[in-house]
């Protein structure tokens, strides 16, 4: 499968990673060849297979919905490139 | 002192517990090596003064009769393990500056049995690589050269700081992680044991994620008994990764009897891939000989569909990459680069923060799980990696573990790399598909090529019981009796 410049376009914009225009064309090429690879999965037969959804057969244990650790402002904070007020993350102007 | 730095986990254990050396003495002599490695650029952050206090205490702590099962023990820790108050990069640019403020389960589990770490090691960026060449912070080199050669060789990756430190006996032991043979590959390529356990054996939470459904932590070090006692002390059950298995874990180095007489050992025929060394195909059936000789029963048996392993793990690890790194965003943590938009924000952000790789299997994973495209790419690989799966459940119905190579050819040079990244991805043809299975699988060195390199086979093993796993590699081991050495640290 052989993924045109508009594609791979619109797949970075979905992915939000800003791509060069003159990047474009290499992407593709270099996504294309790999996608031709995968493409030999078409010869398996998987007619009436489940897809494989655990690895490994357990169920997935529930617990008590209950704060386990109140007011962490600080510390989830403490990483953000910009926050204000100790309160807050912020971001560009997203309403006009 | 030098000779402290060439004893096991388990010798050191006996030495600190009988006084013969302190902990203090066993860090600084660790230290002095992993100084003297700084050109294999194995770590992105050392913490040498820290090690030191924590020698310290550990020492006291003997003193009062409180030590812990590795105590004093200088390890590394691959820096995909989140370490509170100590950055944590994952290789990537994307991540520059993050403190975390908590500690993963497993390297938290090393610090509660009081090993001492030296710092966070180098790695492909996320995780992704099998050279340890897409990290931001710079290549690995190994610390092994071909004979008479002075070209540098990968460490494979993507755990490479790990084999790579490990190997240099620049600490005894390091953390690494597997998603389709991240420990397995470099373990193989620098000459060390490394030992991936079944999904849910450790726990993921607080490890950077690549692809949660096949990640896993495992033990890199120079002895299989080494393995498990690492292992004995990452494994168990934590609420807070409800992908964990919530079973007993065993005392691992009890599985190390020696005895493999009646054991099933199956080779599988799909194995012998077109393209690996015939020196490993040689070495392979040397292993088979000495299971044979230590008593255990070989038998054939078909994994049919072993061939589509890689074009599978090549889609469902970048799809679950994809959703995985959307949290680098520019918001919370890490890089930000303006934008006037957020959302220009954002894919400024990404843009400059994830390197070549990284981009790249971001935007195969959005491909494969966008409308129209979700069914012929990610569900069909699903139901692929279920006949993947399926191949081993049947096969250990006859067989107790495979004997297969680790790798398909010994390290390569650092500009020895081809371009076209399907090769690259080839390194990994061997480990994806028990990474797949979420089965356990052990990698030990057994030779060397002609020209001086580690070469090693694997065994892999049913889920939960790395115990057989262990016991196996331990024989194996043995029969071998690897004892080459790095040309790094050989007084050259």
């Amino acid at each position: 499968m052989a993924l045109d410049q508009d594609t791979v376009r619109r797949v970075a914009t979905l992915a939000r990673i800003k791509i060069e225009e003159k990047d474009l064309a290499p992407m593709a090429t270099e996504i294309s060849a790999i996608l031709g690879w995968i493409e030999q999965l078409s010869d398996v037969n998987t007619d009436g297979v489940a897809p494989l959804a655990r690895v490994v057969n357990m169920t997935l244990p529930m617990r008590d919905d209950v704060v386990t650790e109140p007011d962490q402002h600080e510390k989830i904070l403490k990483n953000a490139p910009q926050s204000a007020e100790g309160r807050f993350f912020t971001v560009p102007k997203v309403v006009e | 002192m030098s000779t402290l730095t060439d004893l096991t986990i388990a010798e050191a254990l006996s030495g600190l517990a009988a006084k013969t050396f302190t902990s203090v003495e066993l860090t600084d002599a660790h230290i002095a090596v992993s100084e003297a490695a700084r050109p294999l650029n194995a770590y992105i952050t050392e913490t040498f003064e820290a090690a030191r206090e924590a020698a310290k205490a550990s020492d006291a702590r003997r003193a009062k009769g409180d030590a812990g099962a590795l105590d004093g023990i200088p390890v590394g820790i691959k820096d995909l393990f989140c370490t509170e108050g100590v950055r944590t990069t994952a290789g990537s640019h994307i991540l520059d500056g993050f403190v975390p403020p908590y500690e993963s389960t497993v390297s938290g589990k090393l610090k509660a049995a009081g090993t001492i770490s030296l710092g966070k090691l180098n790695l492909d960026e996320f995780a992704m690589g099998s050279s340890n060449g897409s990290s931001y912070h710079g290549p690995v080199i190994s610390p092994w050269k071909r004979t008479g050669s002075d070209v540098d060789l990968v460490p494979g990756g993507s755990s490479g700081g790990s084999a790579a430190i490990v190997a240099a006996r620049g600490v005894m032991a390091a953390t690494g992680t597997d998603t389709g043979g991240s420990i397995r590959q470099p373990a193989a390529f620098c000459g060390i044991v490394g030992l991936k356990p079944t999904y849910g054996r450790c726990s993921r939470w607080g490890i950077v994620a690549f692809a949660s459904s096949l990640d896993q932590a495992g033990p890199m070090t120079r002895s299989v008994t080494d393995a498990a006692l690492m292992l004995n002390s990452m494994a168990g059950f934590d609420p807070k990764d409800s992908t964990s298995a919530n079973i007993a874990v065993p005392d691992f180095s009890k599985a190390l009897t020696g005895d493999v007489r009646g054991l099933k050992v199956g080779v599988p025929a799909e194995y012998r891939v077109e393209g690996t060394s015939p020196e490993i195909v040689a070495l392979w059936d040397q292993g088979i000989e000495w299971l044979k000789q230590a008593g255990a029963e070989i038998v054939s048996v078909s994994l049919p569909h072993t061939k589509y392993a890689l074009a599978t793990y090549y889609i469902i690890a970048p799809a679950e990459a994809s959703a995985n790194l959307a949290r680098y965003d520019g918001v919370r943590f890490g890089l930000r680069v303006p934008g006037n938009t957020l959302d220009e924000m954002y894919a400024n952000t990404r843009a400059a923060g994830f390197g070549h790789e990284v981009q790249r299997r971001i935007l195969i994973g959005t491909y494969v799980l966008s409308a129209g495209y979700y069914d012929a790419y990610y569900l069909k690989a699903q139901k692929v990696r279920a006949l993947i799966a399926d191949d081993f459940r049947q096969a250990f119905e006859t067989c107790d573990v495979l004997l297969t190579p680790t790798a398909p050819t010994a390290a390569f040079g650092l500009n020895e790399t081809n371009d076209d990244p399907i090769a690259m991805y080839l390194n990994d043809v061997f480990t994806v598909p028990a990474s797949l299975a979420g089965l356990p699988g052990l990698a030990v060195p057994t030779g060397l090529s002609s020209d001086g390199l580690p070469l090693g086979l694997q065994i892999l093993g049913r889920p939960f019981d790395e115990e057989t796993v262990i016991r196996v590699g331990g024989v194996l081991e043995a029969a071998a009796n690897f004892s080459a050495r790095p040309t790094f640290g050989q007084g050259a």
